[in-house]
């Protein structure tokens, strides 16, 4: 984690995208917001609190309850100029919002020369109880729909270094921000203006033995696993993909030739998720440098289920990463 | 009320305008027709066939700086927004010099210099959409406004009535239409909505609609003008829906069997341009030889296009790669 000598307070995920968006609104007149309830309310999770006193109806705009509406309403501002950044309440609710995305945000600059930079910020995953319609990961439906930017930040700090450039992208980019992390996870940023600039993966733990190609929450399980598995003599490296389109094969690539060895890990589930994809590409240009089978993590096929003991089933634990690492290290 | 009486308050000039256009969407779109049939357009051929009047008549309503989220029945705003006919033919052909160069075909053009959105298959998509270049329009005060339409089928779809309910709470300077032309490819409306006005669906959203004659140039470009002027100051969009015939099956394959002979009969007495042509001579507006100069000068202007578009190369395979992602420089 990156930190800053001279600031010293700790701040939350979710203050990260808080103040990214702040920023962001301050320093550029156009941006401003659309959702359910991100204005009176400050959004269901609390990160556009205050915003309306401070930047008024017309950039803080409470929508009526119509995700394809909104997004469609976003990619009409951005069009003529503006810089809209919508809320999903829980990213579940895309899927009302899907045709918008990826006939229409994704598709106008390649059919007609129209750029659409929106950002759509959509609060994702499990281990929160949410249930089926509050926990999903729906980043592989938009993976394969090309013209969309995916980002998915694991950390405060990529977490506002990803937003501010997904604000100034000029190109339709969903925002991936993980519920789970929201509260959990804190560190100190720097005080001046960054970016994390779209489509470099980082590093967030450097090992010789097993790569872990991951994103999201399950970057802070890899690192765990990691501890444990250090302890046995096994030297993990977790890259965080941080960008999942366009994703930094370089980066992937460069570790797998490395360890020999690749776990990729995601909360999506497994069947034509993310991970297929990479495993693939792995197949197609490391595979000479593998030296053992590409392994993937991944939930079983099923929607996100509700009761405890069902999600802790459902969702990767450490102890997956551990026993598949102990397996490919000892290859 | 008599049409003549109504049309005066159109200045003549530009009554005669529709007219030209009107005369040269027929022409373009028969043309377009015809290359279609002798096999030199791949893909779907929609037109505007005894509709044209609709987008000629709106578009002339509107001001330069407003923006047009047309139908695909609508070439009449494409032309008069500047596209020549040598780049829509070009667009139709598949050809690099068409406004998509070759990434999307028929009337999915679009430019936002020249303020039109290209069109989207899925209908009603680009009214949420049209809803949102209204809303920068009032965050940043100025006094553009946004016309957007779709079909009586189109309006079945949430997007419709998503936009349709954002506009009217957020008061935002757009006029939404809806060309009524009885059928959406086979279904006739009786299928698609049980009222007898797709304008009753206004009411709900609590925002005033209007019915007018869709085959009446001078009918549609006034009460256009109307719902622009009314958008323009602030006081919310509008429905209008306009009565018409598709007078050609939904594309050019389509032989519309399952429209009734009489009901196209019927409709083809009120023919857009016959209309016009009559209310011209009501007028006194067209002087001698004015409609033969004019058959000429449309015919010139589309063979020009042909020609333009036959000539022109078609994109090279590899250009296929191009455009997915937008660069800053292509952001405005």
């Amino acid at each position: 984690m990156k930190t800053m000598a001279q600031a010293t307070e700790e701040v939350s995920y979710l203050e990260a995208i808080s103040q990214a968006l702040d920023e962001e609104m301050t320093e550029d007149e156009r941006v401003f917001l659309m959702g359910e309830d991100i204005g009176t309310y400050g959004g269901a999770f609390k990160i556009t609190e205050g915003f309306l006193q401070k930047y008024g109806e017309w950039r803080v705009l409470d929508t009526p309850l119509a995700e394809s509406g909104f997004v469609g309403a976003a990619i009409g501002a951005a069009m003529m100029g503006l810089r809209p950044v919508v809320e999903m309440q829980f990213a579940d609710f895309i899927s009302c919002a899907f045709d918008q995305i990826t006939e229409v945000a994704a598709k106008n600059h390649y059919r007609w020369g129209a750029a659409v930079p929106i950002v759509i910020r959509a609060p994702f995953g499990g281990g929160v109880h949410g249930g089926p319609f509050h926990s999903e990961c729906p980043e592989g439906w938009f993976f394969h729909s090309p013209g969309l930017k995916l980002v998915a930040p694991s950390t405060p700090y990529d977490a506002k270094g990803l937003l501010k450039a997904a604000i100034r992208d000029p190109n339709p980019v969903i925002y991936f921000e993980h519920k789970f992390l929201y509260r959990r996870i804190k560190s100190v940023l720097p005080k001046e203006d960054f970016v994390v600039p779209l489509g470099k993966a980082d590093v967030k733990r450097v090992g010789n033995d097993v790569s872990v190609i991951t994103y999201g929450a399950m970057v802070h399980l890899a690192l765990e696993a990691a501890q444990t598995l250090a302890n046995e003599g096994i030297d993990l490296e977790v890259v965080d993909l941080r960008t999942l389109i366009p994703f930094d094969k370089e980066a992937i690539y460069s570790s797998v030739r490395k360890t020999s060895k690749a776990i990729i890990l995601h909360e999506d589930n497994k069947t034509g998720g993310i991970g297929a994809e990479i495993a693939a590409l792995l197949a197609e240009d490391c595979f000479d440098c593998l030296d053992g089978p590409i392994v993937r993590i991944a939930p079983p096929d099923t929607p996100v289920p509700f009761s405890t003991p069902l999600e802790e089933f459902f969702l990767p634990k450490t102890s997956d990463i551990v026993s598949a690492a102990r397996k490919l290290a000892a290859y | 009320m008599d049409v003549a009486v109504t049309a005066k308050e159109i200045k003549r000039d530009d009554l005669l305008q529709m007219y030209q256009y009107l005369r040269l969407t027929r022409a373009l779109e028969d043309r377009i027709t015809a290359l279609y049939r002798q096999g030199r357009i791949v893909g779907g051929v929609y037109t505007s066939h005894g509709m044209e009047a609709i987008a000629v008549g709106y578009a002339s309503a509107l001001e330069r700086d407003d923006i047009i989220a047309p139908f695909h029945r609508d070439m009449g705003a494409f032309l008069i927004r500047g596209f020549t006919t040598g780049e829509i033919l070009a667009q139709y052909l598949g050809k690099r010099t068409g406004p998509s160069k070759g990434k999307d075909g028929n009337v999915h053009m679009g430019d936002i210099k020249r303020g039109v959105f290209g069109f989207v298959s899925h209908l009603a998509d680009n009214l949420p959409v049209a809803a949102g270049a209204a809303l920068a329009f009032k965050i940043r005060g100025e006094s553009r406004v946004v016309f957007a339409g779709t079909g009586d089928g189109g309006t079945s779809r949430g997007d419709f009535h998503e936009a349709m309910n954002f506009a009217a709470v957020r008061k935002l300077p757009v006029v939404l239409f809806c060309n009524n032309n009885q059928y959406a490819y086979s279904t006739p409306l009786r299928l698609q909505m049980a009222i007898p006005n797709v304008v009753d669906r206004a009411k709900a959203y609590g925002m005033p609609g209007e019915i007018v004659d869709g085959n009446d140039v001078a009918a549609v470009y006034l009460t256009a003008k109307r719902a622009i002027a009314r958008a323009r100051a602030g006081e919310g969009p509008t429905f209008l829906e306009f009565k018409t015939m598709r007078m050609h099956g939904h594309s050019e394959h389509d032989p519309a069997k399952y429209v009734p002979r009489k009901l196209l009969e019927e409709w083809k007495k009120k023919d857009p341009i016959l209309i016009t042509e009559q209310l011209l001579k009501q007028l006194g507006y067209a002087e001698e030889g004015y409609f033969q100069e004019v058959d000429e000068r449309v015919k010139n202007e589309v063979e020009a296009g042909v020609e333009f578009a036959e000539q022109s190369p078609l994109p090279e395979g590899p250009e296929v790669l191009e455009g997915v992602f937008a660069t800053r420089a292509d952001s405005h």
